[in-house]
């Protein structure tokens, strides 16, 4: 990459804040996603275990 | 016909069709939203009014659509929930508030990170921005009240109706918030979007819809997963679904 | 013994009222809530009567929208609380019905308190008499129709803790249209133009938010309450 597609034609500090910011966005949204679907797993499993210890 | 919609109101169908779709939506995201940023920011010629400030139209437009599609969705699937007592309907509106309102705050941040170099302010009470903003906080609402109660089937439901009661609001808000805007703007503001579309800016900007529909898909497949476990519980089809 | 509707409505309109006279602090605070916000806006900025005035529009509406709000949260709580809402529900009238009564009773005690003082403040912040008129008619339209966004609000929040900063962050955006074109018709009656447009703005909201406003809180209520 040449140094002016980085210069955006002088608009860098406000092009590549956007571009950076849209992606911190996205990572967040699927990171913060995975993260509430493990919770929900972890939280599920540990009742069938409490379910299936009080059947015993 | 019925028997399609009787299936998408089970727990288990849901549970699984989120799970197999989830990969599918992901990678077909990120080659549109790969080949919308590279085309949009390395290949589309520069507007001939905005220079390259107008990239930022790549990942604002896209942003600010979804934020209103996603509040469509989440009220369509709270009235749903709500009407025909269906509670998958209230798992996809929970899943849909949090994505929704990352998008509006997306739309809002580079929508303002434009506004810098064409307004010469970072925040000019433009009509479109100022109703993103109120947006955000009907999102917000939503998501307060949801988590305000108790009893989580109880928090569903008030969220659902005053997410209904919002979608039947933002029109009225949008507009009223132009007619303010035409009344005390004495400066002409350069609007937002619309620069002379060609062929080489618009299809990446189009394959940026694309990808972040595909995207909101995926995120809301794993939120959905979650949300649908969280409610069924008890179920006896949660003990093969957590093992798989 | 059954009743119509309308005379139930009026039943339970007449008691909101003997209720509310009963204890008049609980009227009188909101008002006093509006006066002080009014005050505190000038004694924040410096004191150009210039400025004020072309600001008072803004104040007044936003300090009758807050203290309006003030007095929605406890709407239905008290009768939610004490089993009220109950019995009146098992009385065979519809809720929508006691739910419109409430609300109606709630705007001709608070809303209408405010129309009358709203004279005071306006002279306080500058505002020409000429405009008085325009002023009083949209707050009163637009108390109307914040009454009934309220009570959808306060119908959802009843089983809340700290309820009332909760109505507030979902009633306000709600109220920005009554906002832009109550004011809007203020400054514009200040200024000498046209209100006819904001004026009918307001008052097809009124009427929108009197025909659904009924039926989304009594659903609000079914939620939160039972």
């Amino acid at each position: 990459m040449n140094s002016s597609f980085w210069y955006m034609g002088g608009y860098a500090r406000y092009v590549w804040p956007c571009v950076a910011f849209a992606c911190a966005v996205l990572v967040w949204n699927f990171w913060s996603a995975q993260r509430y679907l493990a919770a929900a797993k972890r939280r599920a499993a540990r009742g069938l275990a409490m379910a299936a210890s009080e059947a015993r | 016909m019925w028997t399609w919609f009787y299936k998408l109101a089970s727990p288990p169908y849901v549970y699984g069709v989120a799970a197999a779709l989830m990969p599918w939506f992901l990678g077909f995201a990120a080659i549109a939203i790969g080949y919308g940023l590279i085309g949009g920011l390395v290949f589309a010629p520069p507007d001939y009014q905005q220079g390259d400030a107008f990239r930022i139209i790549y990942v604002h437009v896209p942003s600010a659509w979804m934020s209103e599609f996603v509040y469509t969705t989440m009220a369509v699937a709270g009235a749903i929930a709500l009407i025909w007592r269906i509670k998958v309907g209230f798992a996809v509106a929970g899943a849909s508030a949090p994505i929704g309102a990352s998008f509006t705050l997306l739309a809002l941040v580079t929508g303002s990170m434009w506004g810098k170099p064409m307004w010469g302010t970072y925040w000019a009470w433009d009509p479109r921005l100022t109703s993103e903003l109120i947006l955000l906080f009907l999102y917000v609402g939503v998501m307060s009240l949801r988590s305000a109660f108790e009893d989580p089937a109880r928090g569903d439901r008030a969220a659902a109706l005053l997410a209904i009661v919002g979608a039947v609001n933002i029109p009225i808000i949008h507009y009223s918030v132009v007619w303010w805007n035409s009344l005390h703007q004495a400066a002409t503001v350069a609007k937002l979007g619309k620069p002379s579309i060609e062929g080489s800016m618009l299809w990446p900007l189009l394959s940026m819809f694309v990808g972040f529909m595909l995207f909101h898909g995926a995120v809301l497949c794993l939120r959905l997963q979650g949300e649908v476990l969280n409610r069924e519980r008890q179920s006896a089809w949660v003990r093969e679904a957590i093992n798989s | 013994m059954s009743v119509g509707a309308w005379e139930a409505f009026f039943l339970v309109i007449l008691r909101e009222m003997r209720l509310s006279f009963r204890r008049p602090e609980q009227l009188l605070q909101p008002l006093v809530f509006f006066l002080i916000v009014t005050t505190l806006f000038p004694l924040g900025l410096n004191l150009q009567l210039s400025l004020l005035r072309d600001m008072a529009p803004g104040v007044l509406w936003v300090a009758a929208l807050l203290s309006s709000l003030l007095s929605l949260d406890s709407l239905f709580k008290g009768d939610a609380d004490d089993g009220t809402l109950e019995q009146l529900t098992l009385s065979g009238q519809s809720l929508t019905v006691i739910v419109a009564a409430k609300t109606v009773a709630h705007w001709l005690v608070t809303g209408i308190a405010l129309v009358v003082v709203s004279p005071v403040v306006g002279t306080a912040l500058g505002i020409p008499t000429s405009a008085f008129a325009t002023m009083m008619l949209s707050l009163a339209l637009g108390t109307l129709t914040l009454s009934w966004l309220g009570a959808i609000g306060a119908g959802l929040t009843i089983g809340v803790r700290r309820g009332n900063v909760l109505l507030s962050l979902i009633v306000l955006p709600l109220a920005m249209p009554l906002l832009i074109f109550g004011a809007g018709a203020t400054d514009r009656a200040m200024s000498g133009t046209s209100v006819a447009g904001a004026l009918y703005f307001l008052a097809a909201l009124c009427v929108f938010t009197c025909t659904l406003a009924p039926f989304a809180a009594t659903a609000a209520l079914r939620i939160t309450v039972e």
